[in-house]
């Protein structure tokens, strides 16, 4: 597993893949935060409003981005051939590659520092506030790159995973809207409004913005993830019975 | 070394491979032919644990494939049809991939990959980037990855596919080479190499075995003492 993963994140530093990602990631999130977020005017120490809130946006479309040639790559150009005839088990390479892609997230979000380091000048923030929002962050990117790793294994067309799997990580993210929530209360019961709108990924994020790190969002970030990464596995496994 | 016993493969209501049951011992190396589609391919990835079979079993040096694929595995070099390689690495740091893939690290992995490297003559492009590299180059970096570990069992899918005649001819040499010590399994659907190759060969069609014996036999059983007659009799045309 461990050399699967070097090599992966080595592929990603020798193509240009990662390198873009980061600097958009950084761009739009900078952008963000001194534009509409009002980073200035409004004071926000905690960077809650200004910053952690922009996060999901911009994962929703540059985590698939990352991760749509975790699996699609590997059965176009046929190296899953190879993979799939080393002595190891399809589990191991999943994870290999799966943690490769969010090391590459982790950095970007390292690299988001000068911000901590401003508010703290600037202010006087409550840092773990902004770790538990730093903690959000990376789980709901994990969460994205999860669902891409489970869309990639279905196609081996890097566009088609790319298209579908932001189209579900939008979905995530804007069920959990007052607007949509409204529709949805119109067209089905209660009950059924509420199963979906609990599975909308900003319902679990806004706790961690504020500080509060509850058992019950990251038992949910985690069986998204682990339920991609079992699904991926049955998958790949399905496509070679 | 490999013993294959009532291997089949269905795709959905489609029979690709019928009950196909051979051995290839040690010191053999048993030419697989027949024409396209016949089956070829899909007995090999199943004899290397990549897809698994709907019936039957292949045992490698003593291990089955189904019940054991890791360590039946370790017995193994393959070498897929279309040669699949990871366009941005170097041929080098693929092959220490492959290599550490396989448990060979460190020092190991580097005797490993350099007598590969030595073996399929790729000293001149070692620190090549794989995506700049032409088709002989790339057939024979992956044929390297299948040396590695110095496998008892060695299944290549058509390893002369798209080779100039210079390389065609050293890599049947290899092949001959190779086989003294190892028991190997490679399809063609050219029949010479039969000749140039193989101590055995086997012909196909339909996912059903039609012949099997020496090049010698095989001669023998076509009446016209040509392996191309045989073939053509044996095996379904398209045009039928
Ligand atoms: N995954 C698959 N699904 C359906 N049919 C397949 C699949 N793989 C191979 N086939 C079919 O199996 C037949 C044999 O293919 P193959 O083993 O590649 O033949 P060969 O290598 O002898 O040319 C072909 O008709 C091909 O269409
Ligand atoms: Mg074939």
């Amino acid at each position: 597993m461990f050399t699967i993963f070097k090599r992966e994140l080595k592929s990603y530093f020798t193509q240009p893949t990662a390198y873009a990602v980061i600097c958009i990631f950084l761009f739009m999130s900078l952008f963000l935060t001194f534009t509409l977020g009002n980073f200035i005017k409004t004071g926000d120490a905690n960077l809650e409003w200004s910053f952690f809130f922009w996060h999901p946006w911009i994962f929703m479309l540059l985590a698939p981005a990352l991760g749509m040639r975790l699996w699609s790559d590997e059965q176009r150009s046929g190296t899953i051939e190879l993979l799939g005839t080393f002595p190891t088990t399809t589990w191991s390479a999943i994870l290999g590659k799966y943690l490769a892609a969010t090391v590459v997230w982790f950095i970007a979000l390292l690299l988001t520092y000068p911000m901590v380091m401003a508010v703290n000048t600037l202010g006087n923030p409550d840092n773990l506030t902004i770790l538990s929002g730093y903690i959000g962050s990376f789980l709901i990117c994990c969460t994205f790159l999860a669902i891409t790793c489970l869309i990639s294994a279905f196609t081996r067309d890097q566009v088609s995973c790319l298209i579908i799997s932001c189209s579900i990580c939008v979905l995530l993210v804007v069920i959990g809207f007052d607007h949509v929530v409204r529709v949805l209360a119109q067209t089905f019961s209660e009950a059924t409004t509420d199963a979906i709108v609990s599975t909308a990924v900003l319902d679990h994020y806004q706790p961690l913005l504020r500080g509060a790190v509850r058992i019950q969002d990251l038992v949910y970030f985690a069986s998204i993830i682990i339920a991609c990464l079992l699904s991926t596995s049955a998958i790949l496994n399905a496509k070679r019975a | 070394m490999i013993e294959v016993s009532n291997l089949s493969k269905h795709f959905g209501s489609k029979t690709v491979v019928n009950q196909l049951s051979f051995t290839v011992k040690k010191g053999e190396v048993l030419g697989f032919l027949g024409p396209n589609g016949a089956g070829k391919s899909t007995t090999m990835r199943m004899v290397t644990g990549f897809i698994s079979p709907s019936s039957g079993d292949a045992s490698i040096c003593g291990v089955s494939v189904v019940d054991h694929p890791k360590k039946a595995k370790a017995h193994i070099g393959y070498l897929p049809e279309s040669a699949p390689l990871y366009d941005d690495m170097t041929v080098r740091d693929f092959l220490h991939f492959c290599a550490a893939m396989r448990g060979l690290k460190g020092r190991s992995g580097k005797a490993a990959v350099d007598s590969a490297i030595e073996t399929c003559f790729l000293e001149s492009v070692a620190p090549q980037s794989i995506s700049t590299l032409s088709k002989g180059y790339r057939h024979r970096t992956c044929l390297a990855q299948a040396l590695l570990h110095d496998p008892d069992v060695l299944i290549l899918d058509e390893p002369t596919d798209g080779l100039d005649p210079n390389q065609k001819h050293e890599v049947r040499r290899l092949i001959k080479r190779l086989g003294e010590s190892k028991a190997i399994l490679f399809s063609t659907h050219i029949l010479e190499e039969v000749d140039a190759a193989c101590t055995r060969a086997l012909i196909i069609d339909q996912g059903n075995i039609v012949a099997d014996g020496t090049p010698a036999e095989l001669r023998q059983q076509s009446g016209t003492n040509s392996l191309q007659d045989l073939f053509r009799n044996l095996t379904t045309k398209e045009t039928e």
